[in-house]
């Protein structure tokens, strides 16, 4: 739809209209004591090409260092046409549309991307996205919560080896709403959430359990075990999932003997650049009974009058602005410029080529972290089967090592310290399909050379790294 | 003009009780309800054993352009609740007093039953509304 501004003339035409003077008039109901006129702190505006500058001196100050990091945003090869075809004026937009008669290629675009994911995960039901994956787990435990009729606790089995910032946003969203989060730890051989440390649980009233595959660590966990203890003690399954790991494990629809009742994750990795951030896009698939307790838009197809088919927004009646504060979520929208590329990410790729995707990530971080721990003082940490990622355990201060591998232009991996102490001197390293040989023999010969100036006896004197 | 059969009690929130033979009630909303709502297209009933307070929420009926809680009239506990609407939501407009049924339940207090409306009083608060 094409923007035509106001000109002066039409303003003056419609001011002259309904007899106002100008539009400050228009105003004038709200009380001088509320008005602000000016914003004080907020700066002059800036010419296009002085913003432009701005911007690149900005850019610039990121870098592009080769990136060896995951830790739930992965650094994977965009083919140009995702954005070439998202960024065209018939699909660019952010928003949800209500207008179905005016937004049959949008609404269908959605209902092939909802199509998509349900596949992918193995559920009934997708919905249009949500912000992104750490509010997804918030939401799937809060509609957990609603949708599990017989469990009054509200208690959340939420296994430590979930990502820190899903469960730090969820604990944010949820502990004003009386859900409590309940920790499980995690093996620290395996690095991966053992079934009888909820033995302690049974008998309890426990509203349901999350369960991350790959976890955080990168490590696959025992997924039909868990998912089967959960609903023989009446709770609900909530699986987070990566999508790209999706074309090779097993789906969160085929978990235990009944399948998950939630899968949620973060939808970055599928076309979606890291942009220092963000935005991302969550996804939240569901089993056709919970349809209901399902937040965010969600797309159905249907025939018009004359019986053509038509698309359009379905389930409203949840949403906020009809169910108002007995809606399932606060959420009214979603990302739909993410969502676009995703939809086309995959329909690119297809089933075959998101499994060679993933193929490749796994080969090349097994790579990574055999040439990395054949250095004497790194070590794998876990020792069960992962996917993309992987914890090393260093037998000398981290800081030492990244900090001049920040230096040379890499970003080595996530340093677990802050998050996860306990670990001592451990990285969470991730190599994707972008990462050739020559980049990880790249990491690898630093690192040893970065060691050995650190480590080899003689000189008292330590060189000291910017 | 709709339907208000004098056989029931009805309350402030438009729902109908009518007492059974074996203390219990059955609970539905009023042919005016029903109209005001539209199509339905699902019903979410109580669970039985459920035990509510006189004007809790305790069901949702849900039509193309609202979403309406349905309040119990009196205080007890569900005895029985209609599966049929899960398939047959629509039950609720074609028969509201009857097949369109939600709930049973047994109340804690009979007396209680005297603080709903009989049909007149009902045809009049329903008259009293519309301005």
């Amino acid at each position: 739809m094409p923007f035509i501004p106001h000109t002066e003339a039409d303003i003056r035409e419609m001011l002259a209209a309904i007899g106002a003077a100008d539009i400050d008039d228009l105003f004038d109901e709200i009380p001088a004591s509320l008005r602000i006129g000016k914003l004080s702190n907020v700066p002059d505006g800036m010419t296009e090409q002085e913003i432009s500058r701005l911007m690149l001196e900005r850019a610039e100050a990121d870098g592009r260092p080769l990136c060896f990091t995951g830790a739930g945003a992965y650094d994977h090869h965009i083919p140009a046409a995702v954005w070439e075809i998202t960024t065209r004026g018939e699909f660019y937009s952010a928003y949800t549309p209500y207008q179905a008669e005016a937004s049959q290629g949008t609404l269908q675009l959605i209902y092939e991307y909802q199509t998509m994911m349900a596949g992918l995960t193995g559920m009934d039901v997708s919905n249009a996205s949500l912000y992104d994956g750490a509010s997804a787990l918030a939401e799937a435990i809060l509609m957990a919560v609603r949708a599990n009729r017989r469990s009054k606790s509200r208690r959340i089995l939420v296994p430590l080896a979930v990502h820190p910032h899903y469960r730090k946003t969820a604990h944010t969203i949820v502990h004003n709403q009386g859900v409590e989060l309940v920790s499980v730890p995690y093996s620290s051989e395996g690095g991966h959430t053992v079934a009888d440390t909820l033995r302690q649980y049974e008998g309890e009233d426990i509203t349901a359990l999350v369960i991350q595959h790959p976890n955080f660590f990168g490590i696959l966990e025992d997924v039909d075990e868990l998912t089967g203890w959960a609903h023989r003690q009446g709770a609900l399954v909530i699986a987070v999932t990566n999508p790209t790991s999706l074309a090779l494990l097993k789906p969160p629809g085929d978990w235990g003997d009944a399948g998950v009742d939630i899968a949620c994750g973060e939808g970055q990795p599928l076309g979606v650049p890291l942009a220092s951030g963000g935005p991302y896009f969550g996804f939240m698939c569901c089993k056709q009974g919970l349809v209901r307790q399902m937040p965010g838009r969600i797309v159905g197809r249907t025939r018009d009058r004359d019986g053509r088919i038509g698309y359009t927004l379905t389930l409203q009646a949840r949403e906020q602005h009809i169910r108002r504060s007995k809606a399932t979520s606060n959420i009214c929208t979603n990302q739909g410029l993410l969502v676009t590329a995703a939809t086309i990410y995959l329909a690119l790729l297809g089933a075959e080529g998101l499994a060679r995707v993933a193929q490749a990530c796994h080969a090349n971080t097994r790579m990574l972290v055999e040439k990395l721990s054949a250095n004497d003082y790194v070590e794998p940490l876990f020792n069960r089967p992962y996917f993309h990622e992987a914890v090393l355990r260093f037998s000398l201060p981290l800081a030492d090592v990244l900090r001049p591998l920040y230096a040379h232009n890499l970003l080595p991996g996530y340093d677990l310290s802050t998050d996860y102490p306990e670990l001592g001197n451990a990285l969470l390293v991730c190599a994707t399909e972008t990462r050739t040989a020559a980049d990880i023999d790249l990491y690898g010969d630093h690192l040893n050379r970065i060691i050995e100036r650190q480590t080899v006896a003689g000189c008292p004197v330590k060189p000291r790294m910017a | 003009m709709s339907n208000i059969p004098v056989d029931r009690k009805y309350s402030r929130t438009h729902e109908w009780v009518s007492l059974n033979d074996d203390g219990t009630v059955t609970v539905g909303i009023s042919d005016s309800a029903q109209e005001q709502l539209g199509d339905m297209v699902f019903v979410e009933v109580p669970e039985v054993g459920q035990n509510l307070d006189a004007t809790e929420a305790c069901a949702v009926v849900e039509s193309v352009k609202a979403a309406s809680d349905v309040y119990a009239p009196v205080s007890g506990e569900i005895t029985a609740v209609n599966e049929g609407l899960t398939d047959s939501p629509e039950t609720v407009n074609q028969d509201a007093y009857g097949a369109g049924w939600i709930f049973r339940m047994q109340p804690a207090d009979a007396s209680e039953l005297d603080t709903l409306m009989d049909a007149e009083a009902y045809e009049s608060f329903l008259a009293s509304e519309a301005h």
